[in-house]
């Protein structure tokens, strides 16, 4: 890759200032995405993922802010952005699918209208021209007949092909990147792989990079090249897929592999990581990790630095050795 | 799709049938007219043949099956006290009254919606707060009392409108109009504001509601993720998804306005329909205070179809047999 990578976010904090008290839902994220790059970032609920996610786009709602660090898309600051100009890059230059596409698609507008407001967005075009792009778009994620099916509502899609029409509609600018919600979260297993593999495929044709969020590690490491562990709005644990799930470093990796059913032998019960995911209203001192974590010692009470080894890079004073791990 | 609108069809027949026989027995039920239509010094003589004219000395269950042979026929019968077809009688005064519930409920309609929206889209700003403010005012101060203000206000302090009549007409089709003459829209102004009050609460606090759920929806969030305006996230996604709540409400309102306009109508002296049947309650009228609440009737079960049939077009999973 030469010169600055296609995204790269620094010390990304996105907080909630609730009636509660201020929620650091992300508190120090950092990673960059070169040029059609699928990287995985994996964590539980609650951990700031999804708000990573939006923050790229801008679209943190109140009373959530982003308070500091910096997302730049080509060299272009994002972060404190005005509102207008931002809404011109996003569709055109960074666009998002979400989990849900029963959700996300308008249930009284047909597909082609959806599809025309989403390119009259950032171009101008007859109805025609529209409608030809959009046929086209919906032919590339794979919906047979495209040109009918545009004049149907999404209730008359399944919910695979409805995920491809809300993929179509991320594609429709030929956005440099795309972050992925989760977005085969909702839909059946045999459509996951499916859709996966076409996605890949489409990433892999346009040179679009794709930041993937899931909680599903395997569905992850299937697609991506880098994996981020998220936990507890920071990033804990990144590198490439192969070496973290061979060998992760951080404990809490190191559980979420564990806790995997291909991990267990049948009949024995599933590994578990003890606890819940922590209050961001209320973290522990030091390592967010440590009530959950069977390795903590003195110094965890102190949160620990970044550690950078090779390609890779964790948050972690015990870390697992590469022989320990399964 | 036809076979969903023939269904609803045989049910408006049916609630027909049924508040004709509740009319016709509540109406008579309310008092003899020809105690106010016979003089007290008329002879014995003078009085049967009287009664019997107006077919009143038959029995209640003859009279109501004369009554529906009529109706069936588009006679609805003749006033006592006007000695006219209360077909005619109700056809010179309906137009006042068209005029000025239509002109009052588009103009809540018009009004209301938008300004809904804005209210749900920005719900701490000052400009809603006082949407808000106004909104409540509509629905909890009662409609004669708002008439009253502005009679005051405007037409007896300022002296800016006229309190009364329908002012300047331009016949159309053999009917008077006010709308058409800038005079009979002063004329116009007071009543139908006063009118439009309630359904402007309504709509309103509808499209506020509505807006307010749905900006919060991942369908929005993908439309802002997909770059789209939000003016045309609030016209084009928005509004298609708060309308199905509004038109049904909205069909509901016409309709009542329609009967509540007897009301605004009284204060405003609008020569409308409803003055007319206040004038028939009063002098037990039977015929025209039958016609009149038959007609009601079948205004709000039209209505209720047509609303039926705008949501399936306004909502795709409504319509049956259009998948694929």
């Amino acid at each position: 890759m030469s010169g600055a990578p296609l995204l790269q976010v620094t010390d990304l904090k996105t907080h909630f200032l609730t009636r509660e008290g201020v929620v650091k839902a992300v508190d120090g994220v950092s990673f960059s995405v070169d040029d059609g790059e699928i990287i995985g970032l994996v964590g539980e609920s609650g951990s700031g993922k999804s708000v990573t996610g939006f923050s790229l786009i801008g679209l943190i709602d109140p009373p959530g802010r982003i308070v500091g660090g910096s997302v730049k898309l080509e060299g272009m600051e994002l972060v404190g952005l005005p509102d207008r100009e931002m809404r011109k890059l996003r569709g055109a230059r960074i666009a998002m699918v979400f989990q849900d596409p029963m959700m996300t698609l308008n249930p009284v507008l047909s597909i082609g209208t959806q599809m025309r407001l989403a390119l009259n967005a950032h171009d101008r075009l007859s109805r025609r021209a529209a409608d030809d792009r959009a046929a086209q778009t919906l032919a590339r994620v794979g919906i047979p007949d495209p040109r009918a099916r545009l004049q149907a509502y999404p209730h008359q899609f399944s919910g695979g092909m409805r995920q491809r029409v809300a993929i179509a509609i991320a594609l429709l600018h030929g956005s440099r990147v795309i972050i992925a919600d989760e977005p085969t979260t909702a839909l059946d297993v045999s459509i996951q792989a499916q859709i996966l593999s076409e996605i890949r495929d489409l990433a892999r044709e346009n040179g679009t990079a794709l930041v993937w969020i899931s909680h599903d590690l395997s569905t992850v490491s299937s697609l991506a090249s880098r994996l981020m562990v998220m936990y507890a709005g920071r990033i804990v644990e990144a590198g490439p897929v192969g070496t973290v799930l061979r060998a992760p470093r951080h404990p809490y990796t190191a559980g979420l592999l564990k806790s995997l059913p291909a991990a267990a032998r049948p009949g024995e019960p599933l590994a578990q990581i003890p606890g819940t995911t922590p209050s961001l209203l209320n973290l522990p001192e030091g390592c967010p990790f440590r009530p959950r974590c069977d390795r903590a010692s003195e110094a965890c009470a102190v949160y620990p630095d970044l550690v950078q080894e090779d390609r890779r890079s964790y948050r972690c004073h015990n870390p697992v050795a590469a022989t320990e791990a399964a | 799709m036809s076979g969903f609108i023939l269904q609803r069809l045989l049910q408006a027949i049916v609630i027909m049938a049924v508040m004709s026989v509740i009319v016709f027995a509540g109406v008579y039920a309310i008092g003899n007219p020809m105690e106010l239509l016979i003089p007290p010094e008329a002879t014995q003589d003078v009085r049967e043949r009287t009664i019997q004219r107006f077919g009143l000395d038959k029995p209640l269950v003859e009279q109501y099956f004369l009554f529906v042979k009529n109706l069936l026929q588009g006679d609805l019968g003749r006033s006592y006290i006007y000695n006219e077809p209360v077909l005619k009688l109700i056809g010179s005064r309906l137009p006042a009254t068209i005029e000025l519930v239509t002109t009052a409920i588009v103009g809540a309609l018009l009004l209301g919606v938008p300004l809904g929206i804005y209210a749900g889209y920005r719900p701490d700003s000052p400009v809603s707060r006082a949407i808000m403010s106004l909104s409540i005012l509509g629905f909890s101060v009662p409609t004669f009392w708002v008439g009253l203000i502005l009679i005051l206000t405007f037409a007896v302090e300022l002296g800016w409108l006229p309190a009364s009549g329908r002012g300047d007409t331009v016949e159309v089709f053999g009917v008077g109009w006010s709308f058409l003459t800038l005079n009979g829209w002063s004329h116009l102004a007071l009543p139908a504001t006063n009118l439009a009050l309630f359904t402007f609460a309504m709509m309103v606090r509808l499209a506020r509601a509505g807006t307010r759920e749905v900006m919060l929806t991942d369908t929005v969030k993908f439309a802002r993720a997909a770059g789209i305006s939000e003016r045309v996230i609030l016209t084009r996604h928005v509004l298609k998804l708060i309308s199905i709540p509004i038109v049904t409400v909205f069909g509901l309102e016409l309709a009542t306005t329609m009967a509540f306009a007897v009301v605004t109508e009284t204060i405003f002296a609008w020569p409308g329909v409803g003055k007319l049947i206040i004038d028939s309650i009063n002098n037990l009228d039977r015929p025209v205070m039958v016609a009149y609440l038959i007609l009601t009737a079948g205004a709000f079960v039209t209505i209720n179809l047509v609303v039926d049939i705008v949501y399936a077009l306004l909502d795709p999973r409504l319509r049956k047999g259009h998948a694929r």
